[in-house]
Parts: C-alpha cells; structure tokens; sequence
C-alpha cells in the first residue's frame, strides 16, 4: 500500500513534469552547440551539464571563459546566477526537511527552476501528503528533464562540431540569454533592474576581468529590491 | 579561449559543488527557517540582474565583427527580446531570435 502510493506519487511528478522536456530538449542541444564552438571538448561539455544541471548558469560561465576570465569571475558569475536556487531550497525546506539526509542530498542536486515550481504548488495544494511522497514527486518531475538535459548536452556537443560557422553561430548564446530574459520580466521592478543591469555593465566595461559585470548585477538587485519596496509603499505591489 | 584544460576543468567542478551548496542550503543544512524579507527581495532579481549586463557587449560589440556594432545582430536581438518578453515564451523567443538573423545575414551578403 506505502509503495504503490509512493509510485503514484512518483508517476504524478513524471507527467507534471513532462511538459518542460518541450523547453529542455532544444535548450540542453543549444548550450553543447554553444559550449563546443567555445572551446570546450565534448567530455568537458557533457560534464558541465552532468554536474551543474543548471542552464541559464552554464550559458553564462561559458561566456566568461570565453573572455579568458580568472576562474574567480567565471565562479562569480555563475553562482550569481543560481543565487535564486538558494529561495527555492528555503521554500521547500518545510516540506522535504524531515526527509532522510540522503533523499535531501539528492533532491537538492537535482532542484531547478521547473520542478520547484510544480512542487511547491503541489505541497501547498496538498499539505496532508506523507514526506515520502512529497520526495517520490518532486525526484518523479526532475527524472524526465535530467536524462534529456544530459544526452542533449551530449547531442549538441557532437553537431556543434559539425555546423559550418557561416550560421552565425556566435550570436546563439546572446540569444539564449534574451529568450531568458523577456519572460522573466514580471513586474516593473524587473524592468528596472534590467535596465540598471545593461546601463551599469555597459558604463563599467572598461573595467578589467568582466568585474563591470558583477558590479551591475550587484547595482541590480538593490534596484530591483527598491522598486519593490517602493511600489509597496505606494500600495501598487501584488 | 585561452584557458588551459585545467582551468577549464576547475571551473567546472567548482561551479558544480558551490551550485550543489546554494540548492542543499535549506534543505540540507539550514532547514526550516524564514529568510529574511530584505534578502528575499535580492534574491528575487538574480536572474534578472546578471543576465541582461552579461548579454548587452555581447550584442553592442559582437566578436563575430571584431566588436563593431552589426544591423542583423542588433535587429536579431531586439526581435528575440520583444518576443520573449511580449509571449513570455523561450522557444519562441530563441526562433524568432535565429530567423531574424540568418534572414538579414542572406539578404546583406
């Protein structure tokens, strides 16, 4: 009885999940093409993917090696970038914390943006589910995405080589970063830190090892942050 | 890149375990504790405070053209944007990013 619950929950995760392969199939393609026309051999491409399982990340740090950062600011940069992860792992820690260490470790290499998204909903939704189903579901929404986010790593690493460079294939890694950046535009204090984020970058370019970069992103969030609790103030927040 | 193999793989392992470390913080280590406000509001706009600066040389000064601003990437990247932003849509955004380019880049050449 335990496990056939257990499996359904499971099961319940794997279809809720399926959805997202339509995003993670092109995009894990996308970033071997991307990674292997940089520079990186296909074994290191397939282990980025292997051991970060994080896109929007992996796209960024291959930019900055792509300007011969220090591996200081190429680390920077892309932990900026999963810092989000970090809000994620504090919203589900009330559901799966009573869970073994083990089942912890693991959920928590395989969290991103799409599974703690449809976990959430479902715990709240659902508050009464046993610990060990809320685990079997969220393991059941990551397991369709992962394999699919690794081969397809694998897949693009092998066409990247192939692909002659009169396709322009400098500008899919800008692209990608846009395509991630219009939905993410939510509200106007997204738009703002947006803006702080492209004005100060350009204006700090001249600094040495892409720390431009970091400065903008730190500007950002405090812009983005002020926007908010502005907006509160004047009640036109939520 | 200039990078030798060993950077490269330094790089790698070390943003796979400090990712590991940001997703297993709560779950894992701090448990169930309230961030406070003010962080959450930072946090909100990670990804949107470092992707945008990261993109924008990228687009003003294209290597692909030693850096001198370029018609097609300009129009390409604008269209990705408006369409990312307008359908919130990735792959569409991504598409119609692609087509604009290699449309202005046959019509130019």
């Amino acid at each position: 009885m335990a496990s056939s619950t257990i499996k359904s929950a499971y099961l319940r995760g794997l279809r809720d999940g399926a959805p997202f392969l339509l995003v993670a199939i092109p995009f894990a393609t996308l970033f071997g093409v991307v990674a292997t026309e940089a520079g990186l051999s296909i074994l290191e491409t397939f282990s980025f993917s292997l051991l970060a399982v994080a896109g929007a990340a992996q796209f960024a740090a291959i930019q900055q090696m792509v300007d011969n950062a220090p591996t200081i600011i190429v680390l920077a940069t892309a932990l900026a970038v999963n810092l989000r992860m970090a809000m994620y792992s504090a919203a589900l820690a009330p559901y799966l914390g009573p869970a073994p260490l083990w089942q912890r470790a693991l959920a928590s290499f395989f969290l991103f943006d799409q599974n703690y998204a449809l976990a959430v909903s479902e715990f709240e939704k659902k508050p009464e589910m046993p610990t060990n189903q809320k685990v079997a579901y969220f393991l059941g929404a990551a397991s369709l995405i992962s394999p699919f986010w690794f081969g397809m790593t694998l897949v693009g690493a092998l066409v990247g080589n192939a692909i002659p460079d009169a396709f322009a294939l400098d500008f899919a890694l800008p692209i990608t970063f846009l395509s991630l950046i219009g939905p993410a535009i939510r509200t106007p204090a997204h738009m703002i830190a947006v803006i702080v984020s492209v004005s100060a970058a350009l204006g700090f370019a001249f600094l040495p090892l892409n720390l431009g970069l970091l400065i903008a992103a730190v500007l950002a969030m405090m812009a983005g942050a002020q926007t908010e609790l502005w907006l509160e103030r004047r009640g036109k927040w939520n | 890149m200039e990078l030798s193999t060993f950077e490269i793989w330094t790089n790698i392992v070390l943003i796979g375990i400090g990712t590991f470390f940001i997703r297993f913080s709560f779950v894992g280590i701090i448990g169930d504790r309230d961030i406070p406000d003010w962080i959450l509001r930072h946090l909100r706009y990670t990804p949107v405070a470092v992707l945008p600066g990261l993109v924008a040389p990228l687009i003003l000064w294209p290597a692909a053209t030693q850096g001198e601003p370029d018609p097609s990437r300009l129009l390409a990247a604008l269209v990705a944007f408006a369409v990312g932003y307008f359908s919130k849509n990735v792959l569409a955004s991504i598409a119609s990013g692609i087509i604009t380019l290699l449309v202005m880049i046959y019509f130019l050449a």
